[in-house]
């Protein structure tokens, strides 16, 4: 059987992929379920299975695309690798809601 | 494929179906829950149906928990209704609502009685009701016989990525096969409405799905508050969801691909004759929804969980399932499917989806679903606004 992929992302160009384990930081294999392209990343944080990280460098304000589609905004600087979560995203349309 | 399921139910009066065949004791208020338990209690079979409203409420709110408690009544998983009520008026109007569909139906009145004159005479009935009813026999039905409905809850992002695509494909087969399948939770469409509002069938039921959705939201927001923590929940954030876009996107990818016939209020029937996929305007919470959704008619729940929901229902089965393989390990009595598989490559979506097909089968013929064998009863009614 293949290997099990690191982690996942829905859409090929999606911004944030989903640890498919508990994850040490470090170089992963990923795929992308709709498209099923492989993927590598580096990991900057230890992160739980089902929790994000971000492909790629986001400035604060700048969108988080998950789906192919903006799933809420960086409230902080995201370096690629990072861990992704109520620390450093919030909704965009549920202005209050925020950690 | 042999993805088709052969499927069985009981007949009701009216022409409606059912995968279960329960004598309910039904009690309209507060106040009559002791009385409605312990007919239960003397008539071992029946099952009492407590709940927490039915006092001085009125208007909208008042119909809603009518429109709850007759559409319970009228469920095809119900075979008859023995109905208790503090006082006679409003008793009687559940009952004559339950009446209409030919089902045996009883109501008491407790003032003037009391519970334990009460108690006795709803026995005798329900006792001859249950006798009557373990007569009915399973017929073939069909998948437009029988209606699906859908929420999830405790979602993670193994939701959106696993156990809600699975939903999804038994979602596009029953509506593909003549079936009718609800969805709801309103407030976790957010981020991804304009996916819904595209896929009505046509202008009116765009219209009327965006009006839902903007009354709804509307009402939400107008409090101001911080829904972090509520929406997405503590469950939620503690499985890696963040945002309640994100979290709408993967309850959105457990509604197949088919188009919205129509659009219900909460506990509203469906158009019998108009089969396929219904939005209803509902709370996210998991036993409001599927209460309401079992008062419209459905009578087998697709449950997908990331974190490990427990919910079930008095009389509509809750089929759960997952694709996060620790919830699959540390809550496995409350899991029917387990589709962990998918997110590790083991099998492909349509496989899962035939994985999802023959549990839904085996539990529309009579297998008890987890939620039914540990007890899962939550019967929750949804209150719009304060009572006088």
């Amino acid at each position: 059987m293949a290997k099990v992929p690191d982690f996942l992302l829905h859409h090929d160009g999606d911004s944030v992929a989903v640890a498919n384990d508990d994850l040490q930081p470090g170089t992963l294999e990923g795929l992308s379920v709709k498209e099923q392209t492989k993927h590598t990343a580096v990991l900057n944080h230890a992160i739980p299975l089902g929790h994000k990280f971000a492909l790629k460098d986001h400035a604060e304000g700048e969108a988080i695309i998950k789906y192919g589609i903006k799933v809420g905004i960086a409230s902080q600087p995201i370096k690629k690798g990072d861990y992704v979560h109520t620390h450093n995203m919030r909704s965009y349309r549920w202005e209050a809601s925020r950690a | 494929m042999g993805s088709k399921p052969r499927l069985t139910g009981y007949r009701r009066p009216d022409g409606t179906m059912g995968i279960r065949n329960h004598v309910i004791i039904l009690p309209v208020d507060d106040l009559s829950n002791a009385a409605a338990e312990a007919v239960a209690k003397v008539v071992p079979g029946t099952l009492a149906l407590p709940h927490g409203y039915g006092r001085l409420q009125f208007g909208e709110d008042l119909e809603l928990t009518f429109r709850t408690l007759i559409g319970t009544g009228l469920n095809g998983n119900v075979a008859a209704v023995v109905v208790i009520g503090i006082e006679p008026k409003w008793t009687e109007r559940v009952a004559a609502g339950i009446a209409k569909s030919g089902k045996p139906v009883a109501s008491f009145s407790i003032e003037g009685k009391g519970d334990l004159q009460v108690i006795a005479d709803a026995a005798r009935v329900a006792q001859i009701f249950l006798q009557d009813a373990s007569e009915i026999t399973r017929e073939p039905a069909t998948e437009g016989d029988l209606i699906m409905s859908i929420k999830c809850g405790e979602s993670d992002t193994t939701s959106g990525l696993g156990s809600c695509p699975t939903t999804s494909e038994a979602v596009d087969r029953w509506v593909a096969a003549g079936g009718t399948v609800f969805f709801g939770e309103t407030s976790e469409l957010t981020g991804g409405e304009h996916l819904i509002a595209d896929r009505c069938i046509d202008d009116a039921c765009r219209a009327l799905f965006q009006k839902t959705y903007d009354n709804y939201i509307k009402v939400i927001e107008s409090t101001g508050a911080n829904l972090l923590g509520s929406q997405p929940t503590q469950g939620n954030i503690a499985g890696g969801l963040t945002t309640i876009e994100e979290k709408a996107l993967g309850n959105i990818a457990k509604t197949g691909s088919v188009p919205v016939v129509g659009v219900l209020a909460p506990a509203e029937a469906p158009d019998r004759k108009k089969p396929g996929l219904y939005f209803m305007d509902t709370s996210s919470a998991a036993a409001e929804c599927v209460t309401l959704m079992a008062a419209a008619g459905a009578v087998v729940h697709l449950f997908p969980t990331g974190q490990g929901n427990v919910i079930g229902n008095p009389i509509e089965p809750v089929l759960k399932l997952t694709a996060n393989k620790k919830t699959a390990a540390s809550m496995k009595e409350h899991i029917d499917l387990d589709v962990s598989g998918l997110l590790r490559q083991e099998y492909n979506l349509t496989k899962a989806g035939d994985m999802m097909m023959e549990v839904i089968e085996r539990t529309v013929n009579g297998r008890l679903c987890a939620a039914e064998a540990l007890g899962h009863r939550e019967y929750t009614f949804t209150k719009l606004y304060i009572s006088a």
